[in-house]
């Protein structure tokens, strides 16, 4: 159990250093995208609810974010916070309303309600509607500290992203994420184990939508502006896309899936259409061939180099059977 | 190992002793779409006994079980555990009051570890179902008792496998451990045995009597060999109607279970 712990040292201290390498906006915006793809997997990996809207509260947050920071001295983290805490609301509403619903149901549901968000904020004024809200100031962090160089800020988005994935661990290794994964394999189960697994989903929902709209606020001060992009479908789409592509339910996919997607999309930026192709093209590959995505492709494997091993070294053919 | 049987006290037929009898189901009627499946079945297990409900197939068995695990609500009749009328109480809070079903199919979690599945049961009652913000530490204290059960049930060697990777017959004992975890005072069996091979049969049909000292259990089950051995009470449905209620023997020499039986179940 030491060397998950001397990868994250490993990871910390790169990222810690990777700004003088990299361009930090493309960094800064792996990052926003990791905490949003780490509260889907949340949802639909370890929960098995499947949101077709989690942009509105990616995007909805973005606005709150950003509203407060341009109409009140609200300090920098306060603002991502109640950001987060908006969607978290806002999640709560929207679960009170479709968690009783399954599978393809309550997918569509979100959906619907996501459509119906977007189209608010669409009509809005404080939106700014189709051009968006620009000029999102950064005010000092705690009203103390000056963030509005980028080589500072990224600090910053690097301190809240660490948390938030560590809050991400947490829920997955509490008390609560073991029944929530019950819930997953299993819900009428659950429910005669004396559960009520729609509050446990619910839960999960509300964390998710938090989460989602911490991320989404940290975008809307690294970009200094919100869309209506942010809380439209096709990040939806993407957030589904890199969960996947990282390995559903596995700690670690969607940090991987988020950053090689956003990696893909600046690169192929300059090649229009060719990004979305890309995608599709992607979506289809690991869909086909690679069912456990990146991390979960990764997994099976050294457990099964693992398995090999042991099996030469145990005579006993069962045991090495029960540790795959 | 001890006999059920005689826990019972004299007089346990008096109808009069509400007390003696664990789990009642009154009239109880279930109609899908004007066709009833169950017709006012009155049912009652005693406490302490391993109560078997049996039946050609489509008789009513796994809808009758349906309503007395609250799975299905009645249409019409009610239902008394200990006395307590539970025929409008959600799954789950009837759970906490001691009543716990198993599923036809194993329900284990199979992502889980084989300690983790009877832990998750465990808190239920521990109640720290809802801490997301803890870490397992403080679940720990459960372990003790999670491995006592698994011992119980002999699959003690596989507590950290994921139970997905155990054998059907393990698995159905991970079940009942999961089951014992809410120490239920009565437990509903839906077909333990379904779809085992001789060899699993006969330790299950153990386990259950070993873990069903002390309980009322109510079962469905097929394997007529398994309902002698176990069962102290039977009742037989047919057409979702009670058709003969008594002991093995007296249920097996009656003529019109007999005759119902004829071609009917699937040994
Ligand atoms: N959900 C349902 N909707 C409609 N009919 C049902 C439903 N469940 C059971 N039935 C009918 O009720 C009758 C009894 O079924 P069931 O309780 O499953 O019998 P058994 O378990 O004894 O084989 C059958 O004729 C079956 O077709
Ligand atoms: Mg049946």
């Amino acid at each position: 159990m030491r060397l998950p712990l001397l990868a994250a040292v490993v990871a910390v201290a790169i990222l810690l250093v990777a700004p003088f390498y990299f361009y930090s906006v493309t960094l800064m915006t792996i990052m926003c995208f990791v905490v949003f793809a780490c509260s889907f997997n949340l949802l639909l990996g370890y929960s098995g609810l499947l949101c077709f809207g989690h942009a509105m509260f990616f995007g909805g947050a973005a606005y709150i974010t950003g509203h407060l920071l341009k109409t009140t001295p609200m300090s920098l983290e306060l603002a991502i916070l109640c950001g987060g805490i908006f969607s978290g609301l806002l999640g709560l509403l929207i679960g009170v309303l479709s968690i009783r619903r399954q599978g393809i149901q309550f997918a569509m549901i979100t959906l619907a309600f996501s459509q119906f968000v977007y189209f608010i904020f669409l009509q809005s004024s404080f939106t700014g509607g189709e051009d968006g809200m620009q000029a999102i100031p950064r005010n000092a962090l705690f009203g103390l500290f000056d963030v509005s160089d980028n080589a500072v800020f990224y600090y910053v988005v690097l301190a809240v992203t660490l948390v938030c994935v560590f809050v991400y661990y947490r829920i997955v290794h509490s008390p609560y994420g073991e029944v929530l994964k019950a819930v997953r394999d299993n819900q009428p189960r659950v429910e005669s184990l004396g559960f009520n697994p729609e509050r446990v989903k619910l839960l999960a929902f509300v964390l998710s939508a938090t989460m989602a709209g911490i991320a989404g606020g940290m975008k809307a001060t690294v970009y200094q502006f919100a869309t209506l992009t942010d809380a439209s479908w096709p990040i939806s789409a993407e957030v589904i896309l890199m969960t996947l592509l990282g390995g559903l339910g596995t700690l670690t996919g969607p940090i991987f899936g988020a950053g090689i997607i956003i990696m893909l999309n600046d690169y192929l930026a300059g090649f229009g259409e060719w990004a979305l192709i890309s995608q599709g093209v992607i979506l289809l590959v690991v869909i086909v061939f690679f069912r456990r995505g990146f991390v979960g492709e990764f997994d099976a494997l050294t457990r099964y180099l693992r398995g090999r091993r042991a099996e030469a070294a145990v005579t006993k053919p069962e045991n090495s059977v029960q540790a795959l | 190992m001890a006999t059920i049987a005689a826990v019972a006290p004299p007089g346990a037929n008096s109808a009069a002793d509400i007390t003696d009898k664990a789990l009642v189901g009154e009239g109880l009627t279930k109609v899908f779409g004007g066709f009833a499946a169950v017709k006012d079945v009155n049912l009652s297990v005693r406490r302490g006994s391993i109560h078997a409900l049996i039946g050609p197939n489509g008789a009513g068995k796994t809808t009758c079980f349906n309503l007395l695990t609250k799975t299905l609500t009645p249409t019409r009749g009610r239902i008394l555990l200990d006395g307590e009328d539970i025929s409008r109480m959600r799954t789950s809070d009837v759970a906490r009051r001691g009543l716990v079903r198993s599923f036809q199919i194993s329900a284990i979690f199979p992502h889980l570890t084989v300690l983790e599945n009877v832990r998750v049961a465990l808190q239920s009652s521990f109640g720290t179902g809802y801490q997301f913000w803890r870490s397992l530490r403080a679940v720990a204290p459960l372990n003790q008792r999670a491995e006592e059960l698994l011992e119980q049930v002999g699959i003690q060697d596989n507590r950290d496998s994921p139970a997905a990777a155990l054998s059907y017959g393990k698995k159905r004992a991970l079940e009942i451990a999961t089951t014992l975890a809410l120490e239920p005072r009565v437990m509903l069996l839906d077909e333990p045995t379904a779809g085992m091979g001789h060899e699993d049969i006969e330790p299950i049909t153990e386990l259950i009597k070993r873990v069903a000292v002390g309980r009322t259990v109510l079962l469905v089950e097929h394997n007529l060999s398994v309902v002698s051995t176990l069962c102290d009470r039977i009742t037989v449905l047919q057409h979702g109607e009670v058709l003969a209620e008594g002991s093995y023997q007296e249920v097996s020499n009656d003529q019109r279970v007999v005759e119902a039986y004829m071609g009917g179940i699937d040994e």
